[in-house]
């Protein structure tokens, strides 16, 4: 949205002239009225269908705007949805594979936490999403190695999900084991699609892995990946290259032994990156560092982050000094901070802290 | 209705308790924030940007229809009728723009959604004035230093004597005349208003140091000027000017000057209608000015009162709220300038049963009768004199002795 007026050459006015119809918004702003896929200023994707792989896990297909670019198998996407009406970023990756022609692409979600949640139980069929372009390096490499082990537990199976089947579509799956770890045999994501894969692959085995069997027969940890279990459901484990997707207990395990057996080169992970927010204790200041600026600064619980950034040497625009005209606003990269009017903690990444009336509550990025 | 004194004497503790008061419905509403108001800023966005591109197409049809075509329809009366309606809602856009969103934007009422469409610190507005310069003159100036002589740049845009406390010059006495220019060109005013040349003028400033601000301005001035007077007048005449070769159909410059018209004219209807609104905020009947000591010495609290003795509403239904931009809830927006604007409708019982308990006045009045009392304003004030409310305000926390009132 940020007005830009073109630039002063002469050839290049007359070239952005047009632009001046739109002044002070972009042309993409009337665009998007129309279609927002044709948007250039923002890419937005449009949900075109829904379909539920598990109880609680969902397939959302969405056709991305004019200006994606195809992803890699492995790679995830950002998106932004809308949860009591804030925008929260999540990251997923795609489980569909790049050879896909139809423009579209999938994520498959799991409504577990907030933005998750929205996004399988609310976002409806039609609906427009801002995205973000495909990024990540968990991809394969080229060339192919000559065998494959999939480790993957829980919704951590789309990015295998994505290589096997753009393996597929390519007609050069390699010898692939696949380890899938999930709750029991009701909640297999992707149960159907891998069976099919077996079943018309003969070089992809698939073996399934229950952690807490619906009978309740099971106890809990007998399912849980083990150096013996690895051993029994895929004995030549070494000479494969593995790729690792699951919760963070699951790929803490894999890690340990893979280091302990000297194999750490041959595994390549992919974590679902939640950040654990740790709330800071009453009354206690932090670290502030000042991002733009490269200053790391003290502050305590009670002074405002202006004075605090201005002590430092900086000099953040401002006006009132007292909550009221926002000419101060500056985005929180990290970490949290606390409203001195309210008492209240913010600590949502990427929103405006209003910094005059704002204390440091334990560590915190500023964009300053 | 008070006359002479300050209305109100409040004890500190009074005073405290409003703070408090004000603070929770602040934090309710902040709380409650969500997908309502999402849709509503959306739909209001949408809705915008629809009729000022429809009434750009409506005057572009209109041209086709000069009677020069020749044609069955071509005549002057559907020409002028499609030309006046598609003016209508290009001004309609043009008011919904900066009244209801872009002001409400740039008072980071949206910023919580973090939608990056949708920021205080991005969004321009459809406006002489850049962004930039609005929020120093009117979020933190205006709305910290409301009513207070000296110090907030509204109090008669330094052109106007709306207030007794002012101190009368001979100037004043030009100033229904400068009233009506105001209007005319309001946007103009504020954008020449925020680079505040009468401190070059006094020697408090050189122009050297508001030069950078000064080439904003003029960039967005011409940005404006392309846009309504050049460019889209131009894309018109292009449109029409192969038939021009073709030996029918207007001449070129009479299709040129009719699409400037229009513009203009949406831009004056923008111009007399934020005029008429933001003139019903701060000057009718009886709103109270401070001095700066007062201010300098109140507490958040007494900000809040202060606002509340500032401001004025207007009563209407709610399409009018709407193309106020709200501003006929200036009460509510002066107390809450960061709360959705959507919401101002719902508080404005509860600010107005809450004024009622401690006797505070709460100015409200139909459009007819807050204009009507500003005009009067405007017309006595430009003579010496004047009714005053009296400065020197009867709260307990704030007994010093009166200062000087000069401006």
């Amino acid at each position: 949205m940020k007005a830009s007026i073109p630039g002063t050459s002469l050839l290049s006015r007359i070239a952005s002239a047009p632009r001046f119809l739109a002044y002070p918004l972009q042309i993409s702003n009337y665009l998007e009225l129309i279609n927002p896929l044709w948007s250039s200023h923002r890419l937005m994707a449009r949900v075109v269908k829904v379909w539920d792989e598990t109880k609680n896990a969902r397939t959302l297909t969405l056709r991305p705007g004019r200006h994606w670019k195809r992803h890699q198998a492995g790679q995830y996407v950002s998106i932004r949805i809308p949860v009591a009406g804030k925008l929260e970023t999540r990251y997923y990756t795609i489980s569909s594979p790049p050879e896909r022609n139809d423009g579209c692409f999938t994520i498959t979600v799991k409504a577990v936490g907030r933005g998750s949640h929205s996004l399988v139980r609310d976002i409806q069929v039609g609906a427009y999403l801002p995205i973000g372009l495909p990024d990540g390096d968990f991809v394969l490499p080229d060339p192919l190695p000559e065998k494959l082990l999939f480790i993957t537990g829980g919704i951590g199976i789309t990015p295998a999900m994505s290589m096997l089947s753009s393996l597929i579509a390519r007609k050069c799956l390699p010898d692939s084991v696949h380890l899938h770890y999930s709750p029991n045999e009701f909640e297999v994501v992707f149960d159907k699609q891998l069976k099919e894969m077996a079943r018309s692959h003969s070089q992809y085995r698939p073996v399934r892995i229950f952690t807490q069997p619906a009978d309740g027969i099971a106890s809990l940890n007998e399912g849980r990946f083990s150096a013996a279990q690895l051993d029994r459901l895929c004995p030549d484990w070494k000479e494969r290259e593995v790729f690792a997707c699951g919760p963070e207990t699951m790929l803490t395990a894999l890690t340990a032994h893979f280091e302990r057996t000297r194999m750490s080169s041959k595994l390549h992970l992919e974590r679902f990156g939640f950040g654990s927010p740790n709330v800071p204790v009453d009354g206690v200041g932090g670290l502030v560092r000042l991002v733009k600026s490269g200053l790391d600064v003290e502050a305590d619980a009670s002074t405002n982050l202006l004075l605090v950034a201005e002590q430092a040497g900086l000099k953040p625009n401002h006006g009132c000094r007292q909550g009221i005209c926002h000419t101060c606003n500056v985005k929180l990269v990290s970490g949290s901070v606390r409203d001195l009017r309210t008492g209240k903690i913010i600590d949502e990444v990427g929103g405006p802290v209003q910094i005059c009336v704002s204390a440091a509550a334990g560590n915190c990025e500023l964009d300053l | 209705m008070p006359t002479g004194r300050m209305p109100v004497r409040l004890t500190e503790a009074q005073i405290e308790e409003i703070g408090r008061e004000l603070d929770a419905i602040r934090h309710e509403v902040i709380e409650s924030r969500g997908d309502r108001d999402r849709r509503y800023i959306r739909n209001v966005i949408k809705t915008q940007r629809g009729l000022a591109l429809g009434g750009r197409v409506i005057i572009l049809a209109s041209v086709l229809f000069l009677p020069s075509w020749g044609h069955g329809l071509a005549s002057y009366t559907v020409f002028l009728s499609l030309l006046v309606f598609g003016a209508f809602s290009l001004g309609l856009a043009k008011i919904i723009e900066n009244m209801e969103i872009a002001h409400n934007v740039m008072h980071a009422q949206w910023d919580w959604m973090r939608d990056e469409d949708i920021q205080s610190s991005t969004w321009e507005w459809d406006n002489v004035c850049p962004s930039a310069e609005w929020k120093v003159s009117h979020n933190y100036k205006h709305h910290t230093w409301t009513n207070v002589l000296g110090k907030d740049p509204d109090v008669g845009y330094g052109m106007l004597r709306v207030s007794p406390e002012q101190r009368w010059k001979p100037f004043y006495l030009g100033q229904p005349i400068y009233a009506l220019v105001l209007a005319v060109f309001f946007e103009w005013a504020i954008a020449i208003q925020g680079l505040e040349l009468g401190r070059v003028f006094s020697g408090k400033s050189s122009l050297r140091q508001i030069r950078s601000q000064v080439n904003m301005t003029l960039k967005k001035m011409g940005a404006q000027i392309m846009k309504d007077y050049v460019m889209w007048p131009f894309v018109v005449v292009a449109l029409t000017i192969p038939f021009a070769f073709l030996g029918f159909g207007p001449a070129w410059i009479a299709v040129f000057l009719w699409v400037l018209a229009a513009n203009a004219a949406a831009n004056l209807f923008r111009n007399f209608w934020t005029y008429l609104i933001i003139f019903c905020g701060h000057f009718p009947g009886d709103v109270y000015v401070f001095t700066k000591k007062q201010a300098e010495e109140e507490t958040r609290a007494g900000w809040y009162v202060r606002q509340l003795l500032a401001s004025c509403n207007i009563r209407g239904g709610k399409l009018f709220h709407f193309l106020s931009g709200n501003l006929s809830h200036q009460i509510e927006h002066h107390l809450f300038p960061d709360l959705p604007s959507n919401r101002y409708q719902e508080l404005a019982p509860r600010v107005r049963a809450m004024a009622d308990r401690f006797e505070l006045p709460y100015n409200t009045g139909s459009l007819v009768s807050q204009f009507g009392s500003t005009v009067w304003k405007i017309l006595r004030l430009s003579f010496p004199g004047g009714k005053s409310l009296g400065m020197s305000l009867e709260f307990n926390t704030w007994n010093e002795p009166q200062e000087s009132t000069e401006v």
